[in-house]
């Protein structure tokens, strides 16, 4: 049986920074992942992540990674996506300072 | 000092002028990510997690007081202030923006120096001993050889799309400081019965996900004879080399399914065809190189300052007992300046600390300075009685930590807390490490002791070759992190083996205590190493420290 679909949001790193961002319901680029449109059916998650591709002056390297229902909106489950909603831990760099 | 002639600076100036379209039709959406992808990545420039990254060449780890300099104002106007040297004796600036990096290039123009090959499937910048030129033990400058290598090898048309990433060091002496044995092609300058000099060639060694050690394609190549030789080697790969799969396309593979023999009967018979096109327009270029990597004009003075300091001042005897090492010049000292502070991120440097470096070197060091594949600075010419200066000078831009060699000098890549490919963390590691042996106060009693951290399969930290290596790696979402034990990249290189399952990031910090504090009591006395120690014993004792209340560690004690 093929493996059941768990929740995902689109990410990618903005063009110009290279900070990462996520893909709103209304189709903004935001660098709060909360947010973010959390994608529970596959095909749309699909079609969300080609649309959001094609906006390539944008930024770079979109792609699905997965996320749960938080109290304030979608949360990152892996650690490497919690990482970047947050930046590195050996300096108070990237989104952290600006949190 | 090598300095660029009218060709190199055209064709840097040019390179940059051409990215600088690119970035602009990039910006403007008239470039994918796709398309662009390969051209800034033969421009160094890379996308991690946070931001861009860019990787900047250090030929040979060579740098004089002005270069750093620039590093140090780059690193201010479009960085965030500091730098971080690398394994491959570069240097990554992680937070440029993309529209900034043409800018960004042509301020490294100005003082003679790119990004060029620093990424992409080509033949990456050389790198060589940073003792390069200054060790006493050295046979002859590996430097000249180098920069040849390297305007053999830039732009080469043949070798711009090789099945997979090529790196090439060269040392001068039989103690190998450039880990040429985990190289694709490793040379060692040697001197035959005849007393000619020549090239010990090593050929397929490397890390990552299958670490080999260098074998021997030849014990005696005539310098005359490098580039033919080294075209014929990767010509031959570059016909042989599998591009079918990226994790079989590295030359050890090459010669691990084909032997080394055969690799050898190939290159011999290439090279005998190529050899006469070069008509020896080479050795004349080499010729004028060398007359560029003349020793600098040693100065003679008295030494007893420097004792007289030493024995007044303990912090100082200290520093100088751990981060010295043997000139070759009457009174001098090649003196390795520590990038490792405890608690600090292994490699980084602030833009001040960069430029007291080169107004150190500038002042006391004959305008040199070296990055080591160790993530330190070297300053290879200094004359003993300016000890004491440099040391007070270092001292006062946070730099003279005495730990060279010791356990918390560690090599970390830069890990999950920048780089896309990371399994895990490495720098919180290091930094944890570090912090932790200098609460115990007993790295100076325990000795020599590599420690080096990847944050994944790669192997950028060299993890394989550490004394204690230690890889991380996600285990069903969590940060875990395996160690090995008894690698070693000097010349009695050695891929250390696994010691068992892996530690959490709480466990990792006191499985280490354990083992260095379990080799202590192992060893045989002071002078014996972890190294010798653990040849001496094999893995199981440090096994048995190292799981203390595991089943297997009965078996293996
Ligand atoms: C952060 C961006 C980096 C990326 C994307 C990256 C990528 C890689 C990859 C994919 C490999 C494996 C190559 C193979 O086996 O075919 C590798 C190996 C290696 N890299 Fe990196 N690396 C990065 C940073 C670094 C840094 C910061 C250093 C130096 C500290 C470094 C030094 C090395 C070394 C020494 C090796 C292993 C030697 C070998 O080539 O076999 N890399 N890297
Ligand atoms: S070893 Fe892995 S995590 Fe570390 S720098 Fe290399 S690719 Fe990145």
């Amino acid at each position: 049986m093929p493996k059941a679909f768990t929740p995902k949001v689109i990410t990618a790193n903005a063009l110009l920074e290279g900070d990462a961002v996520w893909l709103t319901a209304d189709d903004r680029w935001s660098r709060d992942i909360a947010e973010a449109e959390l994608l529970t059916d596959e095909a749309h998650a699909e079609l969300r992540l080609l649309e959001a591709s094609a906006r390539q002056s944008e930024i770079a390297g979109a792609y699905l990674a997965d996320a749960q229902e938080g109290e304030a909106g979608p949360e990152p489950v892996h650690f490497r996506e919690a990482f970047r909603t947050r930046g590195p831990s050996n300096y108070p760099h990237g989104k952290q300072t600006r949190a | 000092m090598y300095k660029y002639n009218d060709f190199d600076a055209a064709f840097v100036r040019e390179r940059v002028a051409q990215f600088r379209g690119q970035v602009a039709r990039r910006i403007d959406g008239s470039l994918t990510e796709d398309e662009f992808k390969p051209l800034r990545l033969m421009n160094g420039l890379y996308l991690q997690l946070h931001a861009y990254m860019l990787r900047v060449a250090v030929p040979y780890g060579t740098l004089n007081s002005r270069q750093m300099r620039q590093l140090a104002m780059i690193a201010d106007r479009w960085d965030k202030g500091y730098g971080h040297f690398t394994t491959r004796q570069n240097i990554q600036y992680n937070w440029p923006e993309l529209r900034d990096v043409p800018d960004i290039l042509d301020a490294l123009a100005d003082v003679e120096m790119h990004a060029i090959q620093t990424s992409g499937n080509t033949i990456r910048n050389v790198t060589a001993d940073h003792f390069a030129g200054a060790a006493a033990d050295e046979i002859a400058d590996p430097r000249p050889y180098a920069e040849l290598l390297r305007q053999w090898s830039t732009d080469h048309p043949e070798f711009q799309f090789l099945p997979r990433k090529f790196k090439i060091a060269v040392t001068g002496a039989e103690a190998d400081r450039a880990v040429i044995r985990a190289h694709d092609i490793g040379l060692q300058l040697v001197r035959n019965d005849a007393g000619d000099i020549g090239f010990r060639v090593l050929v397929g060694g490397g890390l990552g996900r299958t670490p080999m050690i260098g074998k021997v394609l030849t014990d005696f190549l005539p310098v005359a004879d490098l580039l033919p030789y080294c075209e014929a080697i990767v010509s031959v790969y570059n016909l042989l080399g599998r591009r079918d799969n990226k994790y079989k396309a590295r030359i050890k593979i090459t010669v691990h399914e084909n032997g080394i023999d055969q690799i050898r009967a190939l290159v011999d018979e290439r090279f005998a065809r190529i050899r006469a096109a070069f008509s020896g327009i080479d050795q004349a270029l080499l010729a004028e190189i060398q007359t560029a990597f003349a020793p600098p004009a040693f100065k003679t003075a008295q030494t007893d300052g420097y004792e007289a300091a030493r024995l007044a001042n303990p912090a100082f005897r200290s520093w100088s007992d751990t981060n010295l090492t043997a000139h070759m010049a009457d009174g001098y000292a090649i003196v390795s300046v520590s990038i490792k502070k405890h608690g600090a991120t292994p490699g980084d440097a602030t833009s001040d600390q960069m430029r007291a470096l080169a107004d150190i070197a500038e002042t006391y060091g004959h305008d040199e300075l070296r990055i080591s594949h160790e993530q330190n600075v070297i300053l290879p010419h200094v004359h003993q009685s300016d000890l004491p200066a440099v040391y007070a000078a270092l001292r006062a831009a946070d730099l003279a930590t005495a730990n060279i060699g010791l356990a918390s000098d560690i090599i970390a890549c830069p890990g999950m807390d920048y780089c896309a490919l990371a399994t895990a963390r490495s720098i919180p590691i290091a930094q944890q490490i570090a912090t932790r042996f200098d609460e115990l106060k007993l790295e100076h009693e325990v000795g020599p002791l590599k420690i080096k951290i990847s944050g994944c399969i790669n192997a950028c930290g060299h993890h394989h070759v550490g004394h204690i290596g230690i890889l991380g790696l996600d285990r069903a979402g969590v940060e875990n992190y395996q160690i090995t034990l008894g690698g070693d990249g000097s010349e009695d290189a050695a891929i250390g083996e696994r010691a068992g399952p892996g530690f959490s990031a709480d466990e990792i910090i006191p499985a280490i205590e354990r083992l260095v504090l379990g080799y202590l009591d192992l060893r045989e006395d002071a002078s014996e190493t972890f190294l010798q120690a653990y040849r001496r014993l094999g893995a199981g004792p440090f096994k048995a420290v190292l799981y203390p209340d595991k089943e297997g560690a009965r078996d293996a004690a």
